[in-house]
Formats: structure tokens, C-alpha cells, sequence
């Protein structure tokens, strides 16, 4: 390995040092599960003492959000420094102090289009752990073909009146906020009408209903307008052009989809995974299927890397979460239907957890745009394929 | 570690090579070669090495440029996507790689000699119909203060062509590793006529004498020599055979454009679309690991394993179904030796062999991560 700079070598140190000092024991129990996730939110109810301890800490460092600048709540961490965070957070097994939507793709979206008010007023109760945001695209009528939406938004001078309906909205009923795809302008061709608009869930008109799924319960929900009204400078980009800052808002939620296909990389290999099973990897089928996924893991995580690194010296990767999304969250169906398999009829009750695993995974080819629709961007946009 | 993109180095040494190969190396010119009845092209090997290729790992005090692997790979890459024939893999990769391992003045000699692009190499190690160096059984027997070696090689890439031979061979407690005339009594070479149309041979070593000068490295000790080049050779190799399935997977994209039928153009079609789009990922995929182990062996080659095993097995898959796709791409077309695709099918089905399979790698893959 060459040997890192001086400062970035100071960096670890003092990281290190913060670390080993301010982490509670009960953090460092080796990551995140999704059922150990901090959310947030103004309704949260901390899991543990530790839990809060170790998110106040991180808030006070703007370690919730390392990359974000220091005005917004963030560390102003560069891509370099992001890396050692994350590398020493691993080192000893740390969780993550807060996870959301607000992070992940809201607090992204804003910081490109935000103004600079937006910034300030949305983006530090997002990195204290204050607001949980959740996503309003999909409707009924609008999955794969989002920019079709008919949730609709009334100008009324100095606020809107909105109405329809919002669906696979995760976690909106504990969310306090939604971040949605309003149709202002019905005349204007389809992705020339749609504004972003934030809105608060607690305003009237606002309902939610889970869904059940092939899983079990989920956090998805339904999610309904009526009459709801908003005031008009919630609207983050131009009115009408929210289509861009829902692209670009798509592009991070799809990158953190195909990371989410656990164990790339760093994580656990899947052998050995497998091979705690009362058969372990016996069966050659078996073992020569988890042996490609295997191969197939490391190199997308390689590929992550390689994004990151190009996206930081300035090069275009415009198109690369497609890939991303496409390749990781196939992968990771393959890696579940693996572990069943090695499961074996140990897997098959409801109590041993992996069955919904598995089940949850078939819906990561679906969210966040198709794979399909992965391959159908990637053949017109990087390749030029006519029609 | 250095970052995951190519630097601007790198960026330029591609855009030198490829201005060149276009001119000097296109298809055509292995096409040229084959009808000829020949496997390879001297004066052409002469202009890489004057360029600088040869000895692109070469230390600097022999007369090379001393670029390194992820340079090495980016060269090997614009071979790859015009199916370039040369022994650069077997001379200025794995012999150069082999021989810098051993600091003497004969290893020295021969280093500069490759860099020059004076003698070439090729590694003679198969002995089976798989590549796997432990089970080497030809077999140098002590003889005085020498050796004679005897036994069969195949499957020598390079082996026709070659001014000098690596071979590796049993000694009483281990594996040796010498550095041979080709032309020296005892050695046979039967040319194979391989599919790919480039150089290989079987080669008979019948008593073959060898003294301790033609020893790389130490005797009952190829590994530590071997190793760094095979580990070189592989990393190489499958950044050629990613250009392979670049190049081959251009051709298909042009003809998806271009191609008419129920009067349009067939990259209308949603079912080749997609399939295409899942070929380009692949590429981008592999891209990562081939970037990835030139980085490794470049900066910490003593833990590159993972990484060029990784390398080449992703290489490897995503070449076999890009010639695969685009033969069935191209129709009928495909299927006749007057288009090009089916050069690249022949060279991506033998680098797959060349240097252990995908199920080799895959292996060491799974072996390295706990399976």
C-alpha cells in the first residue's frame, strides 16, 4: 500500500483516537443491521442510551454527514478523508450514527439545487438526526414511466393545494417530511410539469396506510393528498423543472440501492457465509455458483471505488448508477437465492429471518427504477442505440 | 493505494499506442499473417520495442522505462482490442518480470537484451491439457555440477518463435526455474497450429544440459521468481483479453446501428438493447479489476493474488460473452472468416486457457476469501 500523506496520516490519527474515545461499546458491535438502523426524526424513540450517546457525539463532529460542508451540519470531509472515516469506523465495528433518506438522497439534492436558505433551513435537522424524511415519486399510475405522476398541485398565489396519491412511499408513517413529484402544470409535455416540492406530514389532508408485502410488513405506505396545502416556497429547483432534480436526486438513490447488496468488498464473503450451514458449500452446484458470485461481488465493489474515484478527479459518470444499480441489486438477488439454497429447509420458517430476506431482495431490481429501465438508460444514453 | 482511474500517463500512453496499433497493427494485419502462413511479424515487434514497449519493465539501468504493471496492462489492453500479435506478454511481461526478481549480471544482460527487443521469450510450464504449475513433472536431474532436462512441454505460447525459453522443471526438492536457448541440443519444437492463429508450440526437452548459470533465481525455489511473473502475466493478459472484449463489443454496437432489417435498424429491438446494455456493464465491471490488480501489483505486489486472480476471471467471463454475443449479434455475418468477429472468438477461447481458466481463478478467488 503507498503510504498515505502526512496529513491525511494525521487525519487517521486523530480520528482513531476520537473513535476509541467517544464510541459507546454497545456501537461497536459490527455494523449496521437493518434492524439496529438510527433514523432520526422527531418521533424517534432511541433504541438504546448508547444509540443516542454515540449519534450526539457524532452530531457535534458533523460525523453524521462527513462530506457535507460544516455550515450545513456536515465535516467537510473530502473523498479522501470520507475513505479513512469509513475505514476506521470498520476497524472497530462501529455503526453508523444515523442512517435516512434525508442523507442519502434529499440532503444531495439540495445541496445541487437548494438555495442557499433551503440549505440552511432543511440541511442541519437532517445531519442532527431532527427531521426523517421520506420519498413521494411513485404513484398507481406512474412506477417504471415516474414522470407520468398525477399528483397534482394547485397554484393558489402564495401556496398550493395538492391532490392524489403516493405509493411505496417507505417509512412515511413515521417520516416527518416527504420530499414528492407534484404535476403543476398539466398542459406542459410530461417531465416539463412536474415540480419537487417538500411538504410537511404533519399538514392536513396528509394520510398514510402501510403495505403488506410478499416479505411480511414493510415499511412501505400509501400516501394520500387531499387538499393539502403547502406553502409555495417549498419548491426546491425552478417550478416545473423538478424532473431534473428528480433525476439527479435518482442517481444517488440507485447507487445506495447497489451498495446495499451486502458483503461487497469489505464485507463477509459469501463463502464464508455459507459455509457455516450444516452442509456448508458441499454441493458443487452450490459451491460454484456462491465461487462466480463471489468473483462477481468484488469486482462491483471495485467498480463503486472506481466511480467514486472518477466522479472526484472530474470525470463524467453520469450513467454509472444505472450500472450500479443494475449489476449491484442483481447480484444481490443472486446472493440471497443463495443462502436459501444453503439454508436448506432451516430457511423456510418465518422465525429464521432469511426467507423475507430473501424476499425483500426481489423488490431491489424493482426500486428505485427496473432493471430494465437500468438497461433501457444505459443503451440509449452510453451506448446510442436508435428508438 | 493509487486512485481507480487512469492517470494522464496512463490516458496518453493508450492514446500513443492505439494511434499507432490503428496504423501499424489493425485486424487486417493478423488477418495478413494467417494467410501468410506465418504467426508472427518481426519488423513489427522491432517498432514496439523501439517505442519503448519491450522494455516497459525493465528497470531504468538496463535500458528500460521501468512504466510498471497498470502501464503494461493499459498497452496490453489496445493490443487486445486489434488482436495485436507480438511476444510482448511472454517477453516483456513474464520473462522481464521473472528475470528482475534475481539481481545478477546474466539476469541483468537478458533484461536489457529484452528491452532492446533483441531476444524473446517464451515460458514453457504446461504439461497438461490445464495450466497448473505445482503438478510439473519434466524433470531436471542432477547430473556433476549441471542438469539434464527431460520431459514435454505444450501449449507454449510464443514457444515457435522464441530466441529462449523459461522452463520450469522438478529438481530433488522442489521447482526450478531455467532460462534456456531454444536452439540448444536436446530441445524440440513442433509447432501447434493454434486457433487463434498466433505462436505456440509443444516442446520435447530429451537430455537437455543445463548448468547453474541457467538457473533464474535458486535452485528448488521457481516460486519466488515465478510467482511475481505469473502473477504479471495473468494481470496482463487480462487486460488484453478486456480489450478483446472491448474491441468485439465495439464492432457489435457499430452493427446494431447500422444493420437494417423488418425495415430498421436492429438496435431498435428491446431484446437486443438489453442485452447489449448487460454486455457494455460487464465491461465497465471487469474494467475495475483489471485497473485495480495493475494498482496492486504496482504498489503491494507481495498480496496481488486476489486481485489478478480476480482480474483474470472477470476478464475471461466478460470476453466470452462478448464474442459470444457479438457472433450471434452479427447473424450469418458473424458466422463467415471473411468478417472479423470470428478472430476475436478464437483469441478470447484461447487467452481463456492461457495462464489458468476461469475456474482456476475463480478458485484462488474463493480460496482467498475464506470458501
Amino acid at each position: 500500500m503507498a503510504r498515505e500523506t502526512e496529513d491525511l496520516a494525521q487525519f487517521r490519527a486523530e480520528l482513531r483516537s476520537w473513535m476509541e474515545e467517544n464510541c459507546p461499546q454497545e456501537m461497536r458491535d459490527g455494523g449496521n443491521t437493518e434492524g439496529n438502523i438510527c433514523w432520526g426524526g422527531k418521533n424517534w424513540k432511541f433504541q438504546s442510551e448508547a444509540q443516542k450517546t454515540w449519534l450526539e457525539r457524532c452530531v457535534t463532529k458533523g460525523y453524521t454527514v462527513p462530506t457535507w460542508p460544516v455550515a450545513y451540519g456536515g465535516a467537510g470531509l473530502n473523498r479522501d478523508q470520507e475513505k479513512i472515516f469509513h475505514e476506521e469506523l470498520k476497524r472497530i465495528n462501529g455503526r453508523l450514527p444515523l442512517q435516512s433518506f434525508g442523507i442519502w438522497m434529499l440532503g444531495p439534492a439540495l445541496l445541487h439545487f437548494g438555495t442557499e436558505e433551503q440549505k440552511l433551513h432543511y440541511l442541519p435537522p437532517i445531519a442532527r438526526g431532527e427531521i426523517r424524511w421520506c420519498q413521494g415519486y411513485s404513484e398507481p399510475g406512474a412506477g417504471s414511466d415516474l414522470a407520468s405522476v398525477q399528483t397534482k398541485g394547485e397554484d393558489k398565489g402564495d401556496h398550493w393545494v395538492i391532490n392524489g396519491q403516493k405509493v411505496w412511499t417507505s417509512y412515511a408513517d413515521k417520516a416527518d417530511w416527504i420530499f414528492a413529484l407534484v404535476r403543476t402544470d398539466r398542459d406542459a409535455p410530461k417531465h416539463k410539469g412536474i415540480s419537487f416540492i417538500l411538504i410537511d406530514m404533519e399538514t392536513e389532508g396528509v394520510s398514510t396506510r402501510p403495505i403488506r408485502l410478499i416479505s411480511g410488513a414493510s415499511p412501505f405506505c400509501e400516501t394520500f393528498f387531499d387538499d393539502a396545502v403547502v406553502p409555495k416556497e417549498q419548491v426546491v429547483g425552478e417550478i416545473n423543472r423538478g424532473w431534473d432534480v428528480a433525476k439527479y436526486l435518482l442517481t444517488h438513490e440507485r447507487t445506495m440501492i447497489s451498495g446495499g447488496g451486502q458483503g461487497l468488498g469489505g464485507g463477509r464473503s459469501l463463502g464464508a457465509v455459507l459455509s457455516e450451514e450444516e452442509h456448508g458449500l458441499e454441493d458443487p452446484v452450490l459451491r460454484s455458483d456462491a465461487m462466480r458470485a463471489e468473483v462477481d461481488a468484488l469486482a462491483i465493489s471495485l467498480t463503486l471505488e472506481r466511480y467514486k474515484d472518477m466522479a472526484e478527479a472530474g470525470q463524467g459518470t453520469g450513467n454509472a448508477s444505472a450500472m450500479l444499480k443494475y449489476m449491484g441489486t442483481e447480484l444481490n438477488k443472486q446472493r440471497h437465492e443463495l443462502i436459501m439454497a444453503a439454508g436448506g429447509s432451516d430457511a423456510l420458517e418465518w422465525d429464521d429471518g432469511r426467507a423475507p430476506n430473501w424476499l425483500r431482495t426481489k423488490a431491489n431490481s424493482i426500486e428505485g427504477g427496473t432493471s430494465e429501465v437500468m438497461l433501457g438508460i444505459i443503451s440509449k444514453r452510453v451506448l446510442g442505440l436508435p428508438g | 493505494m493509487a486512485k481507480l482511474v487512469k492517470s494522464e500517463e496512463e490516458v496518453m500512453l493508450a492514446d500513443a499506442a492505439r494511434g499507432f496499433l490503428d496504423g501499424a497493427a489493425p485486424v487486417a494485419h493478423l488477418r495478413g499473417l494467417r494467410d501468410a502462413g506465418k504467426t508472427h511479424d518481426p519488423s513489427l515487434w522491432k517498432e514496439m520495442a523501439d517505442m519503448g514497449w519491450a522494455g516497459i519493465l525493465v528497470p531504468e539501468d538496463a535500458g528500460g522505462s521501468d512504466m510498471g504493471y497498470a502501464a503494461a496492462a493499459v498497452l496490453a489492453e489496445e493490443m487486445g482490442k486489434t488482436l495485436v500479435s507480438s511476444p510482448f506478454l511472454s517477453t516483456a511481461v513474464i520473462a522481464a518480470t521473472a528475470l528482475r526478481q534475481v539481481a545478477d549480471d546474466r539476469a541483468k544482460d537478458a533484461l536489457s537484451k529484452i528491452a532492446s527487443g533483441e531476444i524473446t521469450y517464451a515460458l514453457a510450464i504446461d504439461e497438461s491439457n490445464k495450466f497448473d504449475p505445482q503438478a510439473t513433472d519434466l524433470k531436471a536431474e542432477k547430473v556433476g555440477n549441471g542438469f539434464r532436462l527431460t520431459g514435454e512441454k505444450r501449449f507454449v505460447v510464443d514457444g515457435g518463435l522464441a530466441d529462449r525459453l523459461l522452463v520450469l522443471a522438478k529438481t530433488d526438492a522442489g521447482l526450478t526455474l531455467f532460462d534456456i536457448p531454444a536452439d540448444r541440443a536436446g530441445v524440440e519444437r513442433t509447432p501447434q497450429s493454434m486457433i487463434d492463429s498466433r505462436d505456440a508450440a509443444k516442446v520435447a526437452f530429451d537430455g537437455v544440459e543445463a548448468n547453474g548459470e541457467d538457473v533464474v533465481g535458486n535452485v528448488d525455489d521457481a516460486m519466488s521468481v515465478l510467482k511475481p511473473a505469473l502473477e504479471a502475466g495473468q494481470a496482463v493478459l487480462a487486460a488484453e483479453v478486456a480489450g478483446v472484449a472491448a474491441g468485439a463489443f465495439g464492432m457489435t454496437v457499430e452493427y446494431l446501428k447500422e444493420r437494417k432489417q423488418f425495415g430498421v435498424q436492429i438496435g431498435t429491438f428491446q431484446a437486443l438493447q438489453h442485452r447489449a446494455a448487460h454486455l457494455w456493464c460487464e465491461t465497465e465491471v471487469t474494467a475495475s479489476a483489471i485497473l485495480h490488480a495493475g494498482r496492486k501489483l504496482d504498489e503491494d505486489p507481495e498480496n496481488a493474488t486476489l486481485a489478478v486472480s480476480l482480474a483474470k476471471a472477470r476478464a475471461t467471463a466478460t470476453a466470452s460473452l462478448a464474442v459470444r454475443e457479438g457472433v450471434q449479434m452479427h447473424g450469418g455475418i458473424g458466422m463467415t472468416d471473411d468478417f472479423d468477429m470470428g478472430f476475436y472468438m478464437k483469441r478470447a477461447r484461447v487467452t481463456a486457457e492461457w495462464l489458468g481458466d476461469y475456474g482456476y481463478h475463480a478458485a484462488q478467488v474463493a480460496k482467498l476469501r475464506g470458501f
